[in-house]
């Protein structure tokens, strides 16, 4: 199967300061593919700088590959066609995201006449579409209402109704249900999953909730400190996590069933791009690591099982028993 | 055992205008809520924006008036606010921000900001002042080295234990803690969350715990309380409320919780939102996204009732029987 | 909406109120017109006489209620000096003061506000710390400094336009420039600002992420979000077209309002400086209440809605 998006060694620098230490990933149509991590690991930067969107004092490098279209490099009216076109994107904060003096009528048909050429009649009575699809109530009366008219929730559903309007073979979701209280998240959530399913849409799921990217993704990248350092399925890396970081974020979370017990929290802080580790960037917070850690640092390795490591001294491949909580209580990972 | 805390019928009504001139709506944001925290406890409270959950914990605290209602702390009666009494109380219960950035003043160094209280309180003399904020820091793990940094300086984990420290310096009774690990990332959250679990131990100290976050909240709180729309729907113990949630909107607030290996549709989906506080629906509040409203829903507002050991639950629907539709 | 007019109008009311009673008052406080018109060897009876004719031995109050009484019928009294209505010499002076200011806020608006967004836009750029630069530099520098320079460059160096007096265009050229340089500074400052914000906002990100085109971005999406700081600071200056020429229009000997103020308040000619500072409050309080109006009309978030 061929890839929709292929990235290939993209790095990214603000002001000099490396963020993105060079990815890379590869979409393939129709997926659910997950992004985890940190605040500041480059979950975001990944697919703003994929798409152009970072600002001017970013310095961009690598490749970008949609389809049979290279985007790195590509003139800006090349980039502007496949933005909202071919991949849409939508972000975290919904109310601040929509534009707050334009009617969200008026924002959706902008869309449609970008991307589809419709205009007048046709292009409201496909944006009247669009808001029904993505459970706006009564899409007619509320066409003409400016965004502060909306709840968060329902913003959000703006904001899927003009990513979809593109009708894109991509969609990357960027923290788009951490602003939203937690019944609408679980509405959002089934929303896109829905889509997803109906418009054979891939979906790029970047957030820092573990149990949510497991919901809805079927592959999973973790991220720390501008690089990939665990890929693979999500049942796999979800059950038996292999890197240090990607074991520690599972133990930091406290559960909804079993014993109240102590979290294991990673100790420390994620570093400063400015002052990053010599060796591998996790080291000064594994408790694995080594001598070698410090100094060398592990490349992104193919394992036999399918996933992708960046480790020296990974966790044992053998099957994790089914409940992790006596593995917590005696700290075997602290 | 005198509660450390007991809130009686606490009701807060604001006034909110739509637009420059019209008519003043009364928003109920908190609507006859009564709860009781007993030493060394930790009461949970969850529930969504606008539950009125936030304006509670001021309440408690007497920074935002009650309308209706008193606060009593270890039996006596909160002081008007503003009086040397209340002042002196503050020394009693201390409250954690969500932002601890804010809740910091960026121009002093963290040891001047931690044994503030101590000065404002006339806790002890100056060189025993001084050995307190070094032991406070040691309890919330910071370094002596960090003595002298400024918040800018330090992580938002790191800040959050300057604003706890700061909360544990006059050693208070109890401590209400608003939404003290969400603007954090998960491991910092969970450093966070295990020192709370400390500070528990020693047995001594209350805590009111505010959050959004079930799994926090089941983690830390001994006795958890459900608001919707300014008024408690169900309370219970902690681990019981969250393994069995009798009232619909906890169900589906348990449910909807993402956590590895539950599928997706197996998750009970509200329709809707929380309506506006200030378009509160009649009789229970819940009834417009409840699957199980029946006509007694809409008409009577249910009381909060005893549904199993040590559990209440307002809801027409929930009796003293285990509930058969338990997610 | 109606309500949201009403309110505004009565804040406007009362805001000319005030200006009116506190021009009053500090007049009548701060020198005797009778001495500053008359000199000081003149007797005693004829000076009382004056005062007994304008009304200035009675108790301030009563004056402040006769006056009041005057204005409401229309009457804004007469100049102490030739005696023809103060109205008359305020509105005759007008046309030559906006034949200054107008141009001038043209100006304004023309060089400040696109020199501000392009700034913006092209943050960090050469030409970006350029416009700060002039900009500091123009509303830094006092107006009667900038004139005095322009003068001796164009004057008196090159003999390329008239150093004061009113008569063809030349002679308001360099008047008009000076007053300008101030607010196209203020402006450039002020859009540059109001833009940089706008454009780091999510929903230009949103914009920009639909496929927007980079000028339509900048046109459809940022511009109407940026107007409104600019419009507040638009909104004062257009207010200011009649007072903010005092300064220039005294370098530049230009008959304007300015001029007559200041001749005026040094004469204690009561009606006069009155009449000059209704006209003024008065404009600027309409300028006000246009701004508002136009918040509601660019904010959606600012109009009076009724709850959905």
């Amino acid at each position: 199967m061929t890839n929709l998006v292929e990235i290939r060694d993209l790095r990214v620098a603000f002001d000099g300061v490396p963020v993105l230490h060079g990815i890379d990933l590869d979409v393939r149509p129709g997926e659910a593919l997950g992004l985890v991590g940190e605040s500041g690991c480059g979950k975001s930067v990944t697919w703003l700088a994929a798409l152009g969107l970072l600002p001017s004092k970013a310095t961009v490098s690598g490749r970008v590959r949609l389809g049979e279209t290279d985007l790195s490099g590509a003139p800006r009216a090349q980039l502007e066609q496949v933005r909202g076109g071919r991949i849409a994107m939508i972000f975290q904060d919904p109310s601040s995201a929509l534009n707050p003096v334009l009617k969200v009528g008026r924002q959706l048909c902008e869309a449609l006449k970008l991307h589809r050429g419709l205009t007048g009649a046709p292009a409201k009575a496909e944006a009247l579409r669009l808001m029904d699809l993505v459970g706006i109530p009564d899409p007619k009366g509320r066409f003409a209402l400016y965004p502060h008219e909306f709840s968060g929730g329902q913003c959000q559903r703006l904001m899927i109704a003009m990513a979809l309007a593109g009708e894109p073979d991509l969609l990357i979701a960027d923290e788009p249900t951490t602003a939203l209280d937690a019944t609408i998240q679980a509405q959002i959530l089934d929303l896109l999953a829905r889509l997803r399913a109906e418009m054979n849409m891939a979906t790029v799921f970047i957030s820092h909730d573990l149990g949510a990217v497991a919901q809805v993704c079927e592959r999973v990248c973790v991220m720390y400190a501008g690089r990939i350092v665990e890929q693979g399925e999500v049942g796999l890396l979800f059950d038996r996590p292999r890197h240090p970081y990607t074991r520690g974020l599972f133990d930091a979370l406290p559960r909804l069933d079993g014993p109240r017990v102590p979290l294991v929290p990673i100790r420390g802080t994620v570093p400063d791009p400015r002052n990053l580790p010599r060796g591998c960037a996790f080291a000064p917070r594994c408790a694995h690591a080594r001598d070698f850690c410090h100094s060398e640092r592990p490349d992104l390795h193919r394992q036999q099982d399918g996933r992708a490591l960046a480790c020296a001294y990974p966790l044992p491949a053998a099957p994790a028993t089914q409940d992790t909580a006596p593995a917590r209580r005696e700290g075997v990972h602290s | 055992m005198t509660a450390v805390l007991d809130a009686r019928d606490l009701v807060r009504i604001y006034e909110s205008r739509q637009g420059l001139l019209a008519r003043p709506v009364p928003i109920r944001a908190v609507d006859g809520v009564s709860l009781k925290v007993h030493p060394g406890e930790t009461l949970g409270i969850v529930g969504e924006s606008g539950s009125g959950k936030s304006t509670l914990g001021r309440m408690l605290l007497g920074v935002d008036p009650a309308q209706g209602g008193e606060v009593r702390l270890a039996g006596t009666p909160m002081p008007p606010r503003g009086t040397a009494d209340w002042r002196a109380l503050r020394a009693r219960i201390q409250m954690v921000y969500q932002d601890p950035l804010s809740a910091l003043d960026r121009r002093l160094p963290i040891s001047v900001q931690i044994r503030e209280p101590l000065d404002i309180h006339a806790i002890g003399t100056p060189a025993s002042r001084a050995a307190r904020v070094e032991e406070l820091m040691q309890a919330v793990g910071l370094r002596p080295d960090q003595a002298g940094r400024y918040p800018h300086e330090l992580s938002g984990g790191q800040r959050q234990r300057v604003v706890i420290a700061r909360a544990l310096a006059t050693g208070p009774d109890l401590l209400v803690c608003d939404e003290p690990v969400s603007a954090l990332d998960v491991s910092i959250q969970a450093q966070v969350v295990n020192l709370l679990r400390d500070l528990q131990q020693g047995g001594q100290l209350s805590m009111v715990f505010i959050s959004h976050d079930l799994k926090v909240v089941r983690n830390l709180c001994d006795r958890v309380a459900v608001m919707y729309l300014g008024r408690i729907v169900e309370e219970g113990p902690a681990e019981e409320l969250f393994a069995h949630p009798r009232h619909p909107y906890t169900q589906a607030l348990v449910s909807s919780v993402p956590e590895p290996g539950r599928a997706l549709d197996s998750r009970v989906i509200l329709q809707g939102e929380p309506p506006n506080p200030g378009k509160r629906p009649s009789g229970c509040a819940f009834h417009p996204r409840c699957a199980f409203a029946t006509g007694i829903c809409r008409a009577e507002l249910p009381q909060l009732q005893t549904v199993a050991p040590r559990q209440t639950a307002a809801c027409h629907h929930v009796t003293g029987a285990p509930a058969s539709r338990a997610a | 909406m109606i309500a949201f007019v009403l309110v505004r109008l009565f804040r406007a009311v009362v805001t000319v109120l005030a200006v009116m009673t506190f021009a009053f008052v500090v007049l009548r406080m701060s020198g005797d017109p009778a001495q500053v018109l008359m000199g000081p060897d003149v007797p005693q009876n004829v000076v009382d006489a004056f005062r007994a004719e304008w009304g200035l031995d009675a108790p301030l109050w009563q004056q402040y209620i006769s006056y009041f009484r005057e204005i409401l019928s229309g009457d804004f009294g007469l100049s102490m000096r030739d005696r023809s209505p103060a109205i008359e010499l305020v509105l005759e002076r007008v046309p030559a003061t906006l034949q200054l200011t107008i141009p001038a806020l043209l100006l304004k608006l023309c060089i400040g506000i696109p020199a501000g967004i392009y700034a913006a836009l092209h943050r960090d750029s050469a030409i970006d710390r350029g416009v700060i630069f002039l900009a500091i530099l123009g509303f830094t520098i006092p107006s009667f400094v900038m004139g005095l320079v322009l003068v001796l460059i164009f004057a008196v160096t090159l003999h390329a336009l008239p150093s004061g007096g009113i008569g063809t265009w030349q002679h308001a050229l360099l008047p008009a420039i000076t007053m300008s340089i101030g607010g196209i500074g203020i402006l450039a400052r002020f859009s540059r600002s109001a833009m940089i914000e706008v454009m780091g906002q999510p929903y230009i990100r949103t914009a920009s992420a639909k496929g927007v085109r980079w000028h339509d971005v900048v046109r459809g999406h940022a511009l109407p979000n940026a107007a409104v700081p600019i419009v507040t600071i638009v909104g004062f200056m257009v207010g200011s077209v009649i007072s903010g020429a005092v300064v220039v229009e005294t370098i530049f000997s230009w008959p304007g309002i300015g001029r007559l103020l200041i001749v005026s308040v040094a004469n204690r000619d009561l009606a006069v400086v009155q009449c000059i500072l209704l006209l003024i409050a008065a404009v600027m309080v309409v300028s006000n209440l246009v701004v508002d109006l136009l918040y509601g009309w660019l904010d959606p978030r600012l109009r009076a809605q009724p709850a959905h």
